[in-house]
């Protein structure tokens, strides 16, 4: 099982490859569109991304849910 | 008439990742085609193809290449070009040019063929979930021109000319009118292709339309030669930034020559073939005479449509004698798609720009390849850099597409300051 940390990182190389976003700056605390500027598209293709990475799926409705990078490792967390 | 001229260009080609480059490689006759290495080409009747000679992965940053369709790559690449040739600064200020008087015409034959192939390979083997969500603005052929809008801040419109192997002729064509009718004062213009993928080259391919010269790819593409066999596919893109006169005068530009006219008619005769009497590509050629209030002795120089099809070849040479008469003897012809391959939605704008050079530098490039002519063509064909005379010169280039789409543009060097 990967740990909090282990996730973030991967996550945010991910974040990093779809949206540019530097790795450093994916942080637990950071909302994906207001602080990382990520856009609703890039954000389809992370969630995809995650589903891939970790073996978790994602329902489209639930996606709308995981406003901060927290969210989203904390699901990944619970799910996988 | 309003005058509309010529003040910046740009290129990414089979010969150069820009147009110094590309025109370099064209008056020394160098041929940018080469063999397919990728293994689907393996079991394909057709081997080579004509590639950009720099990669836009080599230009464009990762991220934002990840959501633009090759084709969309190739044509900021050209235009990026094409606008700071013009002198203005590619993504700038709204300042710089007004966005309610700048316009975009770009055309591609095809649209974004890789990302739409692309993604239906990701649906049919991963599922729909692996489905990109930027597929539809990367596949829509009006993608090229809507990104350069983008970049420019195009507000006067932005358009799309969709008619095969004529398209980025039309393109022009669109944008002259645009801009004698006053919508705009200066458009970015031309055209953009990318569809070296197995699926058009096997397509292609069954049509008989392109050159089996596997062993021999430099030499693949001939026109008017009698080895010819078809076509070699190439991918690129070519820009013009078109200004009316008023508008370059006011702030100084440099100019390369004018837009004079164009000519635009159909054949009417078959979805493929050209209709072998001419008459539809010598009326466009007459038409975009009459549209620059040219005579045909006026017409030094023709970039033909010459793609190196059995057919298509012979009914061009036909049809430019039909179309400028006794004059055609005073007339240099070439087909540049001898070394550049065919750009399908991008020909019409590189060989427009190929024109314009020919005129404003005084030098035609060559044919290459066209060691065994067919007989009895009556047009002069320059098979090594023919120079051009001195004085005020006008040429034609001729763009002709599936569907029967035959469009020619008017170039002259008048207000050149050179």
């Amino acid at each position: 099982m990967a740990t909090t940390e282990e996730i973030r990182a991967q996550l945010a190389e991910l974040v990093n490859d779809v949206a540019g976003v530097p790795v450093e700056d994916v942080q637990l605390d950071k909302s994906f569109v207001d602080d990382l500027d990520v856009d609703s598209l890039a954000m389809v293709e992370i969630l995809v991304g995650c589903e891939e990475k970790f073996g978790v799926t994602i329902p489209d409705e639930e996606s709308k849910n995981l406003k901060t990078v927290g969210d989203a490792v904390a699901y990944i967390e619970a799910h996988s | 008439m309003t005058e509309i001229v010529i003040t910046g260009l740009g290129a990414t080609t089979p010969l150069g990742g820009d147009l110094a480059s590309t025109w370099q490689a064209m008056l020394a006759g160098t041929s940018g085609v080469s063999a397919i290495t990728e293994e689907w080409a393996a079991e394909l009747p057709v081997r080579i193809a004509a590639y950009v000679k720099v990669d836009p992965s080599e230009v464009i940053d990762r991220v934002k290449a990840r959501r633009l369709d090759r084709s969309t790559q190739l044509a900021l690449i050209a235009a990026r070009e094409a606008w700071a040739d013009a002198g203005f600064t590619w993504e700038g200020d709204e300042d710089e040019v007004d966005p309610q008087r700048l316009s975009v015409s770009i055309a591609s034959g095809i649209g974004g063929l890789h990302s739409l192939l692309n993604n239906w390979d990701a649906h049919r083997d991963k599922g729909y979930r692996r489905v990109s969500p930027f597929t539809i603005p990367m596949l829509m052929a009006n993608a090229p021109a809507a990104n350069v809008g983008l970049a420019v801040h195009a507000k006067a419109g932005v358009h799309t000319p969709v008619s095969a192997c004529a398209s980025s002729n039309e393109a022009i064509s669109l944008a002259l009118d645009q801009l004698r009718l006053g919508r705009s004062d200066i458009a970015v213009v031309g055209g953009t292709e990318a569809t070296i993928h197995p699926l058009p080259i096997a397509a292609f391919g069954q049509m008989q339309a392109l050159s089996r010269r596997n062993d021999e790819p430099e030499r693949a593409s001939r026109p008017w030669d009698r080895g010819r066999d078809g076509f070699v596919m190439g991918e690129g893109a070519a820009v013009l930034i078109l200004e009316t006169l008023e508008h370059a005068r006011a702030r100084g530009a440099r100019i390369y020559g004018t837009i004079a006219g164009a000519g635009i008619t159909a054949d009417s005769h078959d979805i493929v073939q050209p209709d072998p009497t001419g008459e539809g590509q010598s009326g466009a050629m007459l038409k975009a005479l009459a549209d620059a209030g040219l005579a045909a002795s006026d017409i030094r120089h023709v970039n033909a449509h010459g793609t190196s099809t059995p057919q298509g070849d012979l009914t061009e040479a036909g049809s430019i004698r039909t179309g400028l008469g006794d004059a055609t003897d005073d007339c240099v012809v070439t087909s540049t798609k001898s070394m550049t391959g065919h750009l399908l939605g991008g020909a019409g704008a590189l060989e427009t720009i190929a024109t314009v050079l020919a005129l404003h530098e005084r030098t035609v490039p060559p044919t290459i390849n066209l060691e065994d002519p067919e007989p009895d063509l009556g047009i002069d064909i320059a098979t090594a850099a023919r120079p051009l005379p001195a004085g005020d010169l006008a040429g034609i280039n001729n763009s002709f597409g599936f569907g029967g789409h035959n469009v020619a543009v008017a170039v002259t060097n008048a207000n050149s300051n050179r």
